[in-house]
């Protein structure tokens, strides 16, 4: 990511403090956490940490506004949507992409892309459902789907911040040899999920709620306190709003990036168990296009592609209304080519407003 | 992450390091996938006059990459087909689905001179030109199910048959609800990719059926040929209709995502017909604890059929249970519906998706 960031260096004195790996001396931690703050503080407006809060805020409104506007056209067109087993199968939908989302949605706020979650899922639902893996029971699976999710992350994140690839070509490398992996692994065949305790998962339900809506709901929680509450967070926020300023500010911008995207990495493989156990398969075909569904929803959100400022919840918000969109035009009996524009359609009104609204921030601040 | 990142940061990565290596090793012997039972890849029974050994031929065969269990099973059974022969030299080249590469590979096997070709193209009008310089070059061309625009391009066509799927699914449905006494049933329809010609012909036949027994189709999507695709459209269409009677789904492959979704939703009011003829469907249907009851077949083994039909048409053979001479220009495969009752006679036939 350094060698993209927008702000040139400031002075060429500081350039031999670039070379890889030397562990100079380390700033104290307040100043390190000054200008962690400072970097995160370092928006357009005037009155900055207020300002931001009330336009992520008033972003969130909006696409809950938006979800609103839907439930409303689906109460009036479709008397079964309101129920308490379609509300849940929305959310249901919603879980797999939502967990992906939530890895995707901070290693774009730290500056990054990463376009291969889709198929880095895929590859963790082939790898972890062979007859071998599934051989050795379900501890293993979970443990097999982690492991490659992570794996591949670390892969994406040591060629980005070490590599010095650019992200979006490690990604979509990623991509297409995730793909070719799990399609050889699979033999292109659907593995049938035979694991009793992993089949299970889809069809769990504690307290009248499916248990992929509790792991939804955990995933978004951890990726809220980490984001908000913690040194992580606000080192992401550092370092994807400007990854000069957080190196010179002395930190580990590299290793920083490298966690961002085992972050998403896990997250693929957390999603490749839901996902085997929603489908009772484990496919090369599964998280096709589930990239640009993930970016969807972040941008729709509110968060920056160019990192630095977004929240968890506004892309959260964005995937739900996606899925509710999906929902809707099944409930309807409509064809899926006239939803595929209606997402598009939303996903540029989205951006279009909250550039208008950046704009209008810029006047009056 | 702690804040003070440094200090037993050796140790640290010493220990990741070594989870990292043992992990990598659990993990790589974690890829093996035989299965416990070999994949069903049919070949046809080789005795009767028009398999006797004839002069030795090449046959070239060309598909599409397999994305989905039909493909993968069309490829292993020419392949097992033309082991079965010892007069033929098979020459499969790459599979892609890329319709440049596609060409491109035809055109060497042309070069090559091989006695015939079986061609599933990826799109059959961008291949026809293809099909043209071939049969043009004295190679008869087995066209296998995806049609070309012109019968010039082809010796002989073999294909399964879209609309009949339909139909056989429509009958089945029909017949069932008709025995028993369902007045305005619920009828809904799962198809895979609707842009697809394939797609409109069965949901054409599924239509012109049902209408022969009075009923239409109720809520009608379409999914993607995948398993996750078809969950997706299948745990929505459960909350459209709150109540089914029968339901037809035109993929197995997607089956196995649609049945998923109907266990998760715990419906079993209504029963469900597969399409195509996966084992895995087959052995549910046999198995008779879900909703799937029968399923219409799109035979894979169209493929073992169209390796034979190459032979004999290099070889200037008949079908030797045919009066002619020579091989027809055009066969078209029944679309059979596989209940409980004779899925002991087609299981053989179906193919691990």
């Amino acid at each position: 990511m350094a060698e993209t960031s927008p702000t040139p260096s400031p002075t060429p004195s500081q350039t031999p403090s670039q070379t890889p790996l030397t562990k100079t001396a380390v700033p104290a931690v307040d100043e390190q956490s000054r200008v962690e703050k400072a970097a995160r503080e370092a928006t357009p407006s005037a009155n900055p940490l207020s300002r931001l809060l009330d336009s992520a805020a008033a972003r969130n409104l909006g696409l809950v506004a938006v979800l609103v506007l839907l439930g409303i056209v689906g109460v009036s067109t479709a008397d079964t949507f309101l129920t308490r087993s379609n509300l849940l199968t929305i959310l249901t939908s919603a879980s797999v992409i939502g967990v992906i989302t939530v890895g995707v949605t901070m290693v774009i706020i730290g500056g990054g892309i990463d376009l291969s979650v889709g198929k880095v899922m895929a590859l963790a639902s082939v790898w972890s459902t062979t007859v071998a893996t599934q051989s050795y029971g379900p501890v293993v699976m979970v443990f097999c789907a982690l492991a490659v999710g992570a794996g591949c992350g670390l892969v994406n994140g040591l060629l980005i911040a070490y590599g010095r690839v650019v992200p979006f070509i490690v990604t979509l490398a990623m991509l297409i040899s995730a793909q070719g992996l799990a399609e050889q692994i699979s033999g292109r065949r659907s593995q049938i999920v035979t694991d009793p305790t992993i089949a299970a998962i889809a069809n769990t339900r504690l307290l009248g709620i499916p248990l992929l809506v509790y792991i939804f709901a955990a995933a978004v929680a951890v990726g809220w306190v980490v984001l908000n509450r913690t040194t992580f967070g606000r080192r992401t926020f550092a370092i994807g709003g400007n990854p000069e300023a957080a190196r010179l500010a002395g930190l580990d911008v590299r290793r920083h990036t490298v966690a961002l995207y085992v972050v998403s990495g896990l997250c693929c493989g957390i999603a490749a168990i839901m996902i085997s156990s929603l489908t009772t398969t484990g496919s090369s075909t599964h998280g096709t296009l589930y990239e640009l569904d993930a970016i969807a929803a972040v941008i729709i959100g509110g968060t920056l592609l160019t990192g630095g400022r977004g929240t968890l919840i506004g892309s959260i918000l964005g995937v739900l209304v996606f899925t509710t969109i999906t929902n809707l035009f099944v409930l309807n009996n409509l064809a899926t080519e006239v939803q595929n524009i209606a997402k598009g359609a939303i996903i540029v009104a989205a951006v279009l407003i909250q550039s208008r609204a950046r704009r209008s921030s810029f006047s009056t601040g | 992450m702690s804040s003070s990142p440094l200090p037993d940061l050796g140790r640290r990565s010493v220990l990741l390091g070594a989870l990292g290596l043992g992990a990598g090793a659990a993990l790589s012997a974690c890829t093996s996938n035989t299965p416990a039972a070999p994949a069903g890849s049919v070949a046809a029974p080789t005795a009767g006059a028009s398999t006797a050994a004839g002069p030795a031929v090449t046959i070239g065969f060309s598909a599409p990459a397999a994305d989905h269990g039909w493909i993968a099973a069309i490829a292993n059974n020419a392949k097992a087909q033309a082991a079965q022969y010892s007069d033929v030299t098979f020459e499969a080249v790459n599979p892609t689905n890329d319709i440049t590469q596609q060409i491109a590979a035809v055109e060497t096997l042309i070069n090559k001179k091989v006695n015939a070709l079986v061609l599933l193209p990826n799109d059959g009008s961008q291949l026809t030109s293809t099909g043209r310089k071939a049969m043009a070059a004295g190679i008869p061309v087995i066209n296998l199910d995806r049609i070309f625009d012109t019968p010039l391009a082809y010796r002989t066509w073999i294909g399964g048959d879209n609309y009949g799927m339909g139909v056989s699914a429509g009958t089945y449905v029909g017949e069932q609800l008709k025995a028993k006494g369902v007045a305005n049933p619920i009828i809904g329809e799962i198809a895979g990719i609707d842009s697809l010609p394939l797609t409109q012909a069965r949901s054409k036949g599924f239509a012109d059926a049902l209408a022969s027994y009075g009923f239409a189709v109720g809520p009608r999507q379409a999914a993607d040929f995948t398993a996750q695709g078809g969950q997706r459209v299948a745990a929505n269409l459960l909350q459209a209709a709150p109540k089914l009677d029968a339901l037809w789904n035109h993929d197995d492959d997607q089956g196995i995502g649609v049945l998923a979704a109907i266990n998760q939703a715990g419906r079993n009011e209504f029963f469900m017909v597969g399409g195509a003829g996966s084992a895995n469907a087959m052995r549910d249907i046999k198995a008779d604890n879900t909703v799937l009851k029968a399923t219409v077949t799109y035979s894979p083994t169209m493929a073992s059929s169209a390796i034979a039909l190459a032979r004999l048409v290099a070889q200037d053979k008949g079908m030797s249970d045919l009066v002619e001479k020579e091989v027809p220009t055009s066969i078209t495969l029944n679309s059979a519906t596989i209940t409980k009752e004779n899925v002991d006679t087609y299981l053989p036939l179906g193919f691990e998706s």
